[in-house]
């Protein structure tokens, strides 16, 4: 099971050193592994349909609680089939779809990359594990919507569905270690036996809102949808596999995993039922006015999705049965359209739809596909999709307490746009006469046109058919959302009732909708008036807004100015110590236990002084550097006055080798210039005065306290007893701080070294600027 | 005596940083060079300064047997000075280089315009 999962990063891996070589024809041989994957996953369908559940153990990191723990019920078996299922429809799609592009190794990779993390994703168990995967679903997306990343568009697409993901990501995060914590276990299994005690937590609120954000902004829920349109910027393939089959039902997968966990509550099922129901209204309706194929096939998706929250959210065995089936039904319709709109994108070079026509005659077996995948969207009986609807306005008019009129009233509402989208789709381009400029067409690959048409045809199979899924399937998955078992089969006709007349009335709407209007990109511009009262505009201009301000931020506070910096930093220590220094009580000094001021130690200090002010102010530069050297003598004297002569000396010797390395090194160099005005000067002497008032007046504080001789009284009893040395300030460095010694001749070789490296170095002429 | 090196300290500080705050480069190390006596002679100071008995014991005793002034600052600062010459002289032999690479004793010329754009 973990090489099942693991395989496609392996592969994906494999691709860093191996994929030139698989970018010819040889690229279709990766559609082998989603295949294995396949079959290995659909040899588990006899024991899950039997009522188990497998689950599979390997510690990774055990202390953190962190495990590779799979588990495979009907809900996750459902998810792999669909995920290895259409992944290798669509791995064997693009091969002909992207030949000769460029970057198709890299297409693999990704695919492989993402496929891998979406199965980790429905077979975790681990919550954390989880939401490893989570994230890398999102960032395979971002890599394979930013896929022509020579488009500005994709680009910024793929960042604005990260952003979005990711985001929505990090509160997943929060939300599902805030569960792991209060239940002490990050196993979803172990979480089923505390749901009681999270349920009734006071921070259950907050996990609610956490774990929302995270499904939500994953499987595009107004208001947070708008990622998923622009995500079409993805080569179709990619759209069809991510953006409608699987990834962006990660968040609905999420929400029904974690259904026995946490749902069952009023907090569970009111957001779920109006987030869902909005998000379905809202794009159904929105996709009524788009023209581009992908376009209105991505608010279609959307509209699905918000389907599947607001069954979730309902949460009768019979609306998550209705959630299971409309999982498929979805992905198995929406693919194939998908792919339908690919061959046609790649064929005629256009996806708008008021420009297609007629395509049937060219493209024959595609109208098939489309045609029956349509008619699935729409529901028409003895397809697949007929068993969906029907499933949903049962769950819908069986709500008790809730409002099943106004339940209904959205599903059938939502339906009959989804409906006018999928004819749209899938029969619009296929009917009426053909624009000469399209005649010239040919069938491509056979293996584009036999993805979608097969996908169609299976939705008509089990839509015929519909034990051939029921029990195998669909019965666990809902089973396993609801950690109960459903009794219902699904049966094809369930004779004379209100859904029925439901679906008709579906049906016949939607149908005359699609003949009365035709869609014209005059509508499109009518909604795009609305644009700035879309989520999607009041995003981008939060984001703008935030951009402007850390822009600012930066420039203010990084202008690349070094004495700006130092500058900043010295006003604040100069405002902290200060406001410390005032708040701490007057500064007294007393001066009875000072020591004497002699003549000689008064000559010294004004000496030091007239040096400092030489140095400072002097415009030469020989000047300043002996003045510097003066001050440095000075201070030399002052050690000697007061009992350090190895003070003295090092002082000395320094000072002047520093004076000689100083003129030797600089003497050529010009005088200063003066580039300050005075209120510049000013404002610097200003600052400067009051950090040295500061630092004076910080001594006289500490001159005030008592002195405390412990560490000197140390070192003066055990120079000699203990390190034989007579100098304790010799003792001190070379005995008992003899380490600290090393390190600094070691500090002083580097410096060493480089001094002699920069005067050795000898530029060549280019690397001159 | 106190104050008055609590006042060269003051103002040791005071040209240092203003030193710092120059945009000529021998400037900035001028500064930092008064700016480490400041630091020195602020230690020193702090560990009170006693004249006349330096931290070295008697020939004849094995202890110290009259007052004496405190060898810990004395360490520190010593450390302090030899590296603040490694500074100073790695800075200065810098300065050289950008001097004849940038013919400029400015530290702006040395902001690369490139920069500007984020």
């Amino acid at each position: 099971m973990l090489i099942a999962v693991l395989s496609g990063l392996i592969v994906s891996i494999l691709y860093v050193p191996f994929g030139k070589y698989l970018k010819g024809r040889l690229s279709i041989c990766v559609s082998l592994l989603p295949i294995t994957l396949f079959a290995y996953f659909a040899s588990f369908i006899p024991s899950i349909r039997g009522g188990n559940h497998v689950t599979f153990h390997y510690p990774w990191v055990p202390s953190l609680g962190v495990n590779f723990d799979f588990h495979l019920d009907g809900l996750s078996l459902l998810f792999s089939l669909l995920i290895t299922g259409i992944g290798s429809l669509v791995f064997l799609y693009a091969a002909p779809y992207l030949q000769g592009h460029r970057y198709l190794d890299r297409f693999y990779a990704y695919l492989s990359l993402f496929m891998a993390a979406m199965l980790g994703v429905v077979l975790a168990d681990n919550v954390l594990l989880l939401f490893i995967f989570w994230e890398l679903t999102s960032i395979s997306s971002f890599f394979l919507i930013g896929f022509n990343n020579d488009n500005a568009d994709s680009r910024k697409s793929s960042l604005i569905a990260l952003g979005i993901t990711a985001g929505g990501g990090f509160f997943l995060m929060a939300g599902l270690i805030l569960m792991g914590h209060l239940s002490g276990s990050y196993s979803i299994q172990e979480m089923l036996g505390t749901n009681e005690y999270l349920k009734s937590h006071a921070l259950y609120g907050w996990i609610l809102a956490l774990v929302f954000a995270g499904a939500f902004t994953k499987s595009a829920q107004f208001p947070f949808h708008f990622w998923l349109p622009g995500a079409m910027k993805a080569p179709t393939p990619v759209s069809a596999y991510l953006h409608s089959a699987t990834m962006v039902k990660a968040g609905i997968y999420l929400l029904a995993r974690l259904n026995p966990v946490l749902g069952g509550t009023d907090y569970w099922m009111y957001p779920l039922v109006i987030v869902g129901g909005l998000t379905m209204l809202y794009s159904a309706f929105h996709s009524l006015f788009r023209t581009d194929l992908k376009a209105i096939l991505a608010y279609s998706t959307i509209a699905a999705l918000g389907i599947l929250v607001f069954l979730i959210g309902i949460g009768t065995p019979e609306s998550l049965l209705a959630a299971s089936v409309f999982i498929l039904v979805h992905a198995l319709y929406k693919a194939s359209l998908f792919l339908t709109t690919g061959v046609i994108d790649h064929e005629t070079g256009t996806r708008d739809i008021t420009q297609l026509g007629g395509l049937r005659k060219v493209l024959w077996p595609l109208s098939i596909a489309g045609v029956v995948a349509a008619l699935s969207s729409a529901g028409v009986p003895l397809t697949f999709g007929f068993i969906g609807k029907d499933l949903i306005y049962e769950a819908t008019l069986h709500t008790q307490g809730i409002l099943p009129i106004v339940l209904t009233a959205v599903a059938v509402l939502t339906n009959i746009w989804v409906l006018y989208a999928g004819f749209l789709a899938g029969i619009k381009p296929f009917a009426g006469a053909l624009p000469e400029r399209y005649a010239h067409i040919h069938l491509p690959n056979p293996l584009m046109w036999l993805a979608p048409l097969l996908l169609a045809l299976l939705g008509l199979l089990f839509g015929c058919f519909p034990f051939l899924v029921d029990g195998a399937l669909l019965n666990p998955a809902a089973r396993a959302i609801l950690q109960a078992p459903i009794g219902t089969p699904l049966k094809i006709w369930h004779g004379f009732n209100p859904v029925l007349l439901l679906s008709g009335i579906t049906l016949a709407i939607g149908t005359l909708l699609y003949v009365i209007r035709k869609p014209s990109s005059h509508n499109l511009a009518f909604v795009e008036r609305f644009n700035t009262l879309s989520p999607r505009y009041i995003v981008g201009r939060i984001a703008r807004f935030a951009k402007v301000i850390s822009r600012r931020y930066t420039n203010t506070l990084h202008n690349g100015f070094l004495r700006v910096y130092l500058l900043r930093i010295i006003v604040f220590a100069v405002l902290l110590l200060g406001f410390r220094l005032f708040t701490g009580g007057a500064v007294s000094l007393t001066l009875n236990h000072l020591s004497p001021i002699s003549a000689y130690e008064i000559i010294v200090a004004a000496i030091l002084i007239g040096a400092i002010f030489l140095a400072v102010t002097t415009p030469s530069r020989l000047t300043a550097v002996v003045a510097t050297s003066v001050i440095g003598y000075c201070i030399c004297l002052q050690f000697v006055f007061y009992s350090a002569p190895d003070l003295a000396m090092t002082q000395f010797s320094i000072d002047t080798l520093t004076v000689v390395l100083f003129v030797l090194v600089l003497f050529r160099l010009p005088p200063f210039l003066n580039f300050a005005n005075r209120s510049t000067r000013l404002r610097d002497w200003t600052v400067a005065l009051a950090f040295g008032a500061v630092i004076s007046l910080i001594a006289i504080q500490v001159l005030n306290q008592p002195f405390d001789e412990a560490v000197s009284r140390f070192y003066g009893d055990n120079a000699y007893t203990l390190a034989k040395g007579k100098n304790v300030v010799n003792v001190i460095l070379v005995d008992f701080r003899g380490f600290d010694t090393m390190f600094e001749i070691v500090v002083l070789s580097i410096a060493a070294i480089g001094v002699f490296s920069l005067l050795k170095l000898r530029l060549k002429a280019s690397e001159k600027e | 005596m106190e104050i008055v090196l609590v006042l060269l300290i003051g103002i040791l500080y005071a040209s240092g940083i203003f030193m710092l705050l120059r945009r000529s480069m021998v400037k900035l190390l001028i500064g930092l060079t008064l700016l480490g006596n400041g630091a020195n002679l602020l230690i020193f100071l702090l560990g009170r300064i006693t004249k006349g008995k330096p931290p070295v014991i008697d020939t004849a005793a094995k202890l110290f047997t009259d007052v004496y002034a405190d060898p810990v600052p004395q360490a520190l600062i010593l450390t302090a000075i030899v590296i603040s010459f490694g500074l100073q002289a790695f800075a200065i032999v810098l300065l050289k280089r950008v001097y004849v690479l940038v013919n400029s004793d400015d530290l702006d010329d040395l902001n690369t315009p490139e920069e500007e754009d984020i």
